[in-house]
């Protein structure tokens, strides 16, 4: 691969040119196969951190992911404590977060694209969801604090930790929809429309089952960030001792990155054995999320060629 | 498709529409909710501790009984931390990003982007147990004399969660110069690495000065990394072998002690978030300003 881009066509070309003296240090292609082992270099370094972040966590916490791991709730030795109450608690809020996040992303990324005419208030609407998506997430946390657990005293419930959350991934759902939406040909909706359906019927029948591969892959990326997000759950007071399974919104709860952290936080290697395990079960949830995301958008864009 | 009552049919597209507005505006609410929550706690605090006491002193203590709200030592903390992530961060993501656009193969890119896309969407909890239990030693075979905790480790993995971030940033950006000025770069007697510095760099410096503000934002909002690798210690120091205590750090270790709802020390939990909010705000705002008027250089 190198020789190739070395020697590329116009390089020599362009060589030949320039006259040979006055050519600056740039114009050698030395200075371009330094360019090229340095980018090397980086890009191998970068996918070497990334084996290695992985390998690293999974062989520290290996001995510890045994059945007992998955089924104990959490406790004062380290080798009896488990994550029973965090995966539990993780896939609670992992539901409910998309049950609020979804339709409301998604219906805010169709009125945008489809119902919203060039008005001051869309503007506002769009500018808003811009800056919140660059909005760190503690202070994500700080309003869920304030709002969820302390105004409408919801608590230090699951409901509360999963509606900070779903505020947190909502600019992100509602930008990759509607990038999924503006996909979709024009002449899907000029059809429709022509034989009478109103502009809603179109959206539903139309435009949503063609974008919504587009929908779901943007979305899962946004769901996996949000069961790895651990600093607005701890803003709103969620790190506490919990031995129990939810059973309703209501109920207090912890999470994996939660208890990763609670266990991370304390100064006995037993308990960081722990934390590399409760994040290796974490990791693993995401790839495979990940990989998901992953194969629908490849199929998808096979299906558009 | 049923056909129904001309009337009752207009109504239920409209109760629609009013649905899908309302779920749109929502993220205006959002924004007033952060901007007022911030703004009535801060206003609180400040009704306790002037603005001079915060700026002029030197210590943060707040959570001590000899109350000190110099802000100095978490905004050092911040900037330090940011500053060693963005360092190496920055210039190697400028580097991946003309590496995949302008030299790789579509094999190459093929297997690039989904792992860079990977390490983007790693949480950050994941990054900070990297930093405080491989980095730390690592780093401690060549400063023996380094804790446990410092600034430089929890840097160095922030700056790996930025990278991809910024390499896909700076990447689009160089993707939008358009075909001509790299031609007329070449029509010059430029060789490809000249082109790169005198016509593709140049037409990306917009978007990629947005990314690079962008992934400042994203240093400075970062939170779990610097929560556990760099030591919760309020010092004022720029040395990144020592530990600091940035803004983000601040606010989960108050979230992690009880303090009773009301008191002062609560207070300061809203007006170094406020204080947060605004510089990250800043950053976007600009950054976003940048990346439009970029955009339209082109068209």
């Amino acid at each position: 691969m190198e020789a190739t881009t070395i020697s590329d066509p116009r390089s020599h070309t362009s060589r030949a040119w320039a006259p040979a003296k006055k050519r600056p240090l740039l114009a050698r292609p030395v200075t371009e196969r330094i360019f090229l082992l340095l980018a090397r270099g980086i890009i191998s370094l970068a996918l070497l951190t990334l084996v290695a972040l992985i390998a690293d966590v999974a062989m520290d916490g290996m001995e510890r992911l045994t059945w007992n791991f998955f089924v104990n709730f959490p406790s004062r030795k380290a080798e009896n404590a488990g994550i029973l109450a965090a995966w539990t608690g993780s896939l609670w809020l992992l539901l409910l977060t998309i049950m609020i996040a979804l339709p409301i992303g998604v219906g805010a990324a169709v009125y945008l694209e489809e119902y919203g005419r060039r008005s001051f208030g869309t503007k506002v609407i769009e500018v808003c969801i811009a800056n919140l998506a660059g909005v760190p997430s503690v202070i994500y946390g700080i309003l869920g604090l304030q709002v969820f657990v302390r105004a409408l005293s919801f608590e230090r419930s699951l409901l509360s930790g999963a509606l900070t959350l779903a505020l947190l991934v909502l600019p992100i759902i509602i930008m990759a929809s509607r990038e999924a939406l503006r996909t979709v040909p024009k002449g899907y909706r000029e059809g429709a429309l022509a034989l009478g359906a109103t502009k809603w019927q179109t959206t539903w029948t139309q435009v949503l089952p063609v974008a919504i591969p587009g929908i779901a892959t943007g979305c899962i990326l946004a769901f996996s960030r949000a069961i790895g997000e651990t600093a607005p759950l701890i803003t709103l007071g969620a790190l506490t001792y919990v031995a129990q399974v939810p059973d309703s919104v209501f109920s207090p709860f912890t999470a994996l990155p939660i208890q990763a952290f609670n266990w991370l936080s304390r100064p006995q290697p037993e308990f960081h054995t722990n934390a590399a395990a409760a994040i290796t079960v974490l990791l693993a949830f995401m790839i495979m999320l990940n990989i998901v995301a992953i194969l629908i958008r490849n199929r998808y864009q096979k299906r558009q060629r | 498709m049923k056909v129904m009552g001309a009337s009752t049919f207009r109504l239920g597209e409209h109760i629609i529409e009013w649905i899908l507005r309302v779920c749109s505006s929502l993220s205006v609410l959002t924004t007033i909710g952060i901007i007022a929550v911030l703004s009535i706690e801060s206003v609180l605090f400040f009704q306790e501790v002037s603005l001079s006491q915060m700026l002029l002193d030197t210590e943060w203590t707040p959570l001590f009984l000899d109350k000190h709200f110099g802000i100095w030592p978490l905004v050092a903390g911040t900037l330090l931390t940011s500053a060693i992530a963005l360092s190496f961060s920055v210039p190697a993501g400028l580097i991946i990003a003309i590496y995949v656009s302008e030299y790789a193969e579509e094999g190459t890119r093929k297997v690039l982007k989904p792992v860079l896309e990977l390490l983007a969407g790693i949480p950050t909890i994941v990054y900070g147990y990297f930093a405080l239990l491989f980095i730390t030693p690592m780093l401690q075979f060549i400063f023996p004399e380094m804790g446990s905790f410092n600034a430089l480790s929890a840097g160095i993995a922030m700056g790996i969660m930025i990278l991809p971030m910024m390499a896909s940033l700076s990447e689009d950006a160089i993707y939008t110069v358009p075909r001509s000025l790299r031609e007329g770069a070449y029509a010059l007697g430029a060789s490809k690495l000249q082109m790169i510095c005198g016509a593709v760099i140049p037409g990306a410096v917009g978007g990629i000065t947005a990314a690079i503000i962008l992934s400042a934002a994203r240093a400075v909002g970062e939170t779990m990394i610097v929560a556990i690798a760099a030591g919760q210690q309020p010092l004022l120091h720029l040395n990144p072998l020592q530990p600091v205590e940035t803004m983000t750090a601040y606010i989960v270790q108050v979230s992690l002690g009880d303090t009773p709802h009301g008191t002062l020390e609560y207070h300061t939990l809203f007006a170094v978030a406020m204080l947060l909010f605004l510089l990250t705000m800043a950053l976007n705002v600009i950054s976003l300003a940048i990346r439009e008027r970029s955009k339209r250089m082109y068209r």
